[in-house]
């Protein structure tokens, strides 16, 4: 009896407190869609990009179906040129753009630097809207006639022969970009005012770094994409003829413009998840990144010389052999910023008190997919064997490496990574370190084929190829299938945490440095209880864990 | 949370982030909740608007490109072509342009000062400068289809509109034709956003007659102001590359 009276109160005690976080403060649907709250939004984010990258995928699984046979059995060719230009589409400008910075960024950016929200918590919401307009739109579009262009709008094909739905996409992808626009605007402003005191220049995490090299981007390129597509819509409505040969127009003009901003836009999407990589490896081998400010001005050099090299994608478009020769050499350059960071994650890894945790395990995939999409790139960047490779399978498999294996990968990663801290639940471990080895084995299995059919010749973008490509084809698309049930195994399993999930309430369950494992799990609406105030550098690992045994806290 | 005692952050009470001890403005009406104080939200709307007027210089530069690219491959036509622009009218709406900047100037002025008075008759002075810009522009734009000068089926079909030039050089009309188009591009795109300038100055207007705009608080009439300057500066380089270039051929049909 007296046992009982006593365990009661106890249980009480062990009972959860009632903590009031940015997820519970307010159920109500208006308090969603009409919040200016960066938390929540980033949640948005996720929302809609999961539901465009589904959408994206099952247009990947398409292709694949109808090249396991090398006849057009499936699909009727101009059906396929609507597919791909739809897949490309929607996973670049809905998924790829949008995903590391939409999600991660505006979930930990301002937890990062000590701020409480965005520096214009409207304007990031306005982001969110117009890109969910942008997208649905290009879906109707898609689902109403399509385009069969490539998302890549060439013309004069584009502006004069196209038979599809050209300038109402055009015009989907003006409205897109300014959602693109005006979040890199924010992080921009956000870095330059909304720090915290004490948070310098140098003591920013390198995830800020990167996504303030990106912000430059996405302000200084994507207007041009809409001037250039606006210009394209013109010429479809009026038919003036400005990218039409025939009555004096350019269409390398056409192309020039759209790659000044494409290629940037490239790294748009891989160097916020360079960004997540730094924040990983440092947190996983619980060390200093090793040499801090390459890494952060190698983000900057990236972003810089990104707009220097877009003349590499027409080496066979009609351009100069000059102008050929110097982006040649500028695009060999690029790879220098590039190599600084591998060398110095993996410098970081020496002797570091390594943990083999799921977002470790994404990492390591990282380096080794991102190394051979960037290798190959090198090898594309030489133009006289890109002449030989363009258009063919080596460069889809070149960039379907750099952009899933490099993006998707640290975007899962990172995904795993701040996921207690956005909700407040652990995954399952077991489950997680399987997806990612799936993902891992499936997508080698889905692109390596495509390395050596390109090299042997096999154009892109047919539906029907050479009997003699038929084995790696049903590879790739076996791979395909792998990779697909790879992060459906991930997905699922962060969705089943959030209600089956091992309750996560100390601050910080993975012992890294960083303001956002100092506030509560998940966050308070205005993020911290106090204006945190930062006395020493990003990565103070060696001080956090000094005169203790470097282990996992978790 | 063990571990947090080791790591960097040491918190300190939030009161330590609302600025020095004297500044004396504690919580200023204007001031939104995610920023410390005045200054901080200052800051951004300021890096914001450049960051803003960056990307817009990137939106007109890639139709300036395009004017370039085909300037220099149709010399001839584009110089012969731009002859058959009104020059005057060009001219005025240079004049009211630079005149509408210096009234935004001077209501900006007012903000700093606090004189409402100032605001408001500077703000209305710009948005009627501003409608007078678009009612010229309505009146050019309504020549050139009268003339058949845009781009079209009839396009230069009227000889009393043509330049000796084009009746000389009939192979030259459709370069001309891509003059015309990028004509109507740059300065309508150019007159989008004077539209929209006049609609925030009305905004803005409203807000200032409420009598919002203070000395140490007028952070939205500022960058109003910004834009307004930025979109007068893209008309003093869009008058002389299409209307000036090439003038001494002298066939001026306006």
């Amino acid at each position: 009896m007296s046992a009982q009276a006593v365990a009661a109160p106890r249980e009480k005690v062990a009972a959860p407190e009632h903590r009031e976080t940015y997820l519970n403060h307010d159920y109500s649907w208006k308090s969603w869609l009409f919040t200016v709250d960066h938390k929540r939004i980033g949640i948005l984010y996720l929302l809609t990009v999961a539901f465009f990258v589904a959408i994206g995928g099952l247009f990947a699984m398409m292709i694949r179906a109808e090249l396991l046979t090398p006849k057009g059995d499936m699909l009727e060719a101009e059906t396929y040129n609507k597919i791909f230009t739809m897949h490309g589409a929607v996973m670049i400008f809905f998924f790829l753009i949008p995903g590391v910075p939409g999600v991660l960024g505006n979930f930990v950016l301002p937890l990062m630097i000590g701020a409480r929200d965005v520096a214009f918590p409207k304007i990031n919401l306005l982001s969110w809207y117009i890109f969910v307009t942008g997208g649905l739109l290009t879906l109707f579009v898609a689902a109403t006639g399509g385009v069969d262009t490539g998302w890549t709008f060439y013309a004069p094909y584009s502006s004069t022969y196209s038979n599809t739905r050209v300038a109402e996409t055009a015009i989907m992808v003006f409205i897109t970009g300014f959602s693109s626009i005006l979040t890199g605007l924010n992080f921009l402003v956000t870095v330059h005012t909304m720090r915290a005191p004490g948070m310098t220049w140098f003591r920013l995490p390198l995830f800020v770094w990167s996504a303030y090299a990106t912000s430059l981007i996405n302000v200084l390129a994507t207007p041009v994409l809409a001037i250039t597509v606006l210009l394209l819509a013109l010429e479809r409505i009026f038919h003036i003829g400005i990218f039409d040969p025939r009555v004096g127009g350019d269409p390398i003009l056409f192309e020039h413009m759209f790659w000044f901003y494409s290629h940037p836009a490239v790294y748009i999407m891989i160097l916020p998840a360079m960004g997540v990589i730094s924040e990983l490896v440092a947190a996983f081998s619980r060390k200093r990144i090793f040499g801090y400010s390459f890494v952060a001005f190698s983000s900057l050099a990236i972003a810089v010389l990104g707009f220097l090299v877009w003349g590499h994608h027409m080496f066979v478009s009609g351009q100069s052999a000059y102008a050929g020769l110097v982006f040649s050499v500028l695009t060999v350059l690029i790879a220098v910023p590039t190599a600084v960071k591998i060398f110095n994650w993996t410098a970081t890894l020496y002797q570091g008190s390594v943990e083999f945790a799921t977002p470790f395990l994404y990492v390591l995939a990282f380096f080794g997919l991102f190394l051979i999409g960037g290798v190959t790139g090198l090898f594309l960047a030489a133009m006289g064997l890109d002449i030989h490779m363009h258009d063919n399978y080596f460069v889809v498999s070149h960039f379907h490496y750099v952009m899933v294996g490099g993006m998707v990968t640290a975007f899962f990663g990172g995904l795993h990574y701040w996921w207690p801290k956005m909700f407040g639940r652990m995954y399952n471990e077991a489950a997680g370190k399987l997806a990612a080895l799936v993902i891992f084995v499936g997508f080698n299995l889905t692109f390596f084929p495509q390395f050596i059919v390109g090299y042997m010749g096999m154009p892109r973008r047919y539906h029907a190829y050479a009997p003699e490509f038929q084995t790696l084809n049903v590879l790739s698309s076996g791979g395909a299938v792998i990779l697909g049930a790879g992060y459906l195994l991930a997905a699922l399993n962060l969705i089943w945490s959030l209600k089956f999930g091992k309750v996560v309430t100390e601050r910080n369950p993975w012992g890294a440095t960083g303001l956002e494992w100092e506030t509560q799990t998940p966050p308070i609406p205005h993020n911290f209880e106090v204006t945190p105030r930062v006395t020493q550098e990003a990565y103070a690992y060696h001080e956090m864990y000094s005169g203790k045994e470097a282990h996992g806290v978790h | 949370m063990s571990t947090s005692t080791h790591a960097a952050p040491v918190a300190v009470p939030q009161q330590a982030g609302h600025g020095a001890p004297g500044h004396g403005h504690g919580h200023h009406p204007g001031l939104a909740h995610h920023f410390d104080d005045l200054e901080q939200q200052r800051d951004s709307a300021v890096y914001g608007m450049w960051a803003f007027l960056a990307q817009e210089v990137m939106f007109f530069g890639g139709l300036f490109i395009a004017y370039i690219v085909y300037r220099n491959l149709y010399p001839e036509a584009f110089a012969h072509a731009s002859n058959l622009l009104n020059v005057p009218l060009g001219a005025t709406n240079t004049a009211v342009l630079l005149a509408s900047s210096l009234t935004m100037a001077l209501a900006v002025r007012g903000g700093a000062t606090g004189s409402k008075p100032t605001q408001l008759i500077m703000l209305l002075a710009t948005i009627a400068f501003g409608l007078t810009f678009l009612v010229v522009k309505y009146f050019e734009y309504a020549e050139k289809f009268e003339h058949h000068l845009v781009p079209g089926p009839t396009f230069m079909s009227d000889p009393a509109h043509v330049s000796p030039f084009f009746t000389a050089h009939p192979e030259e009309i459709p370069h001309a034709r891509i003059f015309f188009f990028l004509y109507f591009a740059m300065t309508g795109v150019h007159a989008a956003h004077m539209l929209v300038g006049a609609g925030l100055m009305a905004w803005i207007f409203l807000r200032a007659k409420k009598g919002e705009f203070v000395p140490e608080h007028h952070d939205a009439l500022e960058m109003s102001g910004l834009y307004w300057h930025f979109v007068d500066i893209v008309w003093i380089f869009l008058f002389p590359m299409i209307y000036l270039l090439g003038y001494h051929f002298g066939d001026h049909h306006g």
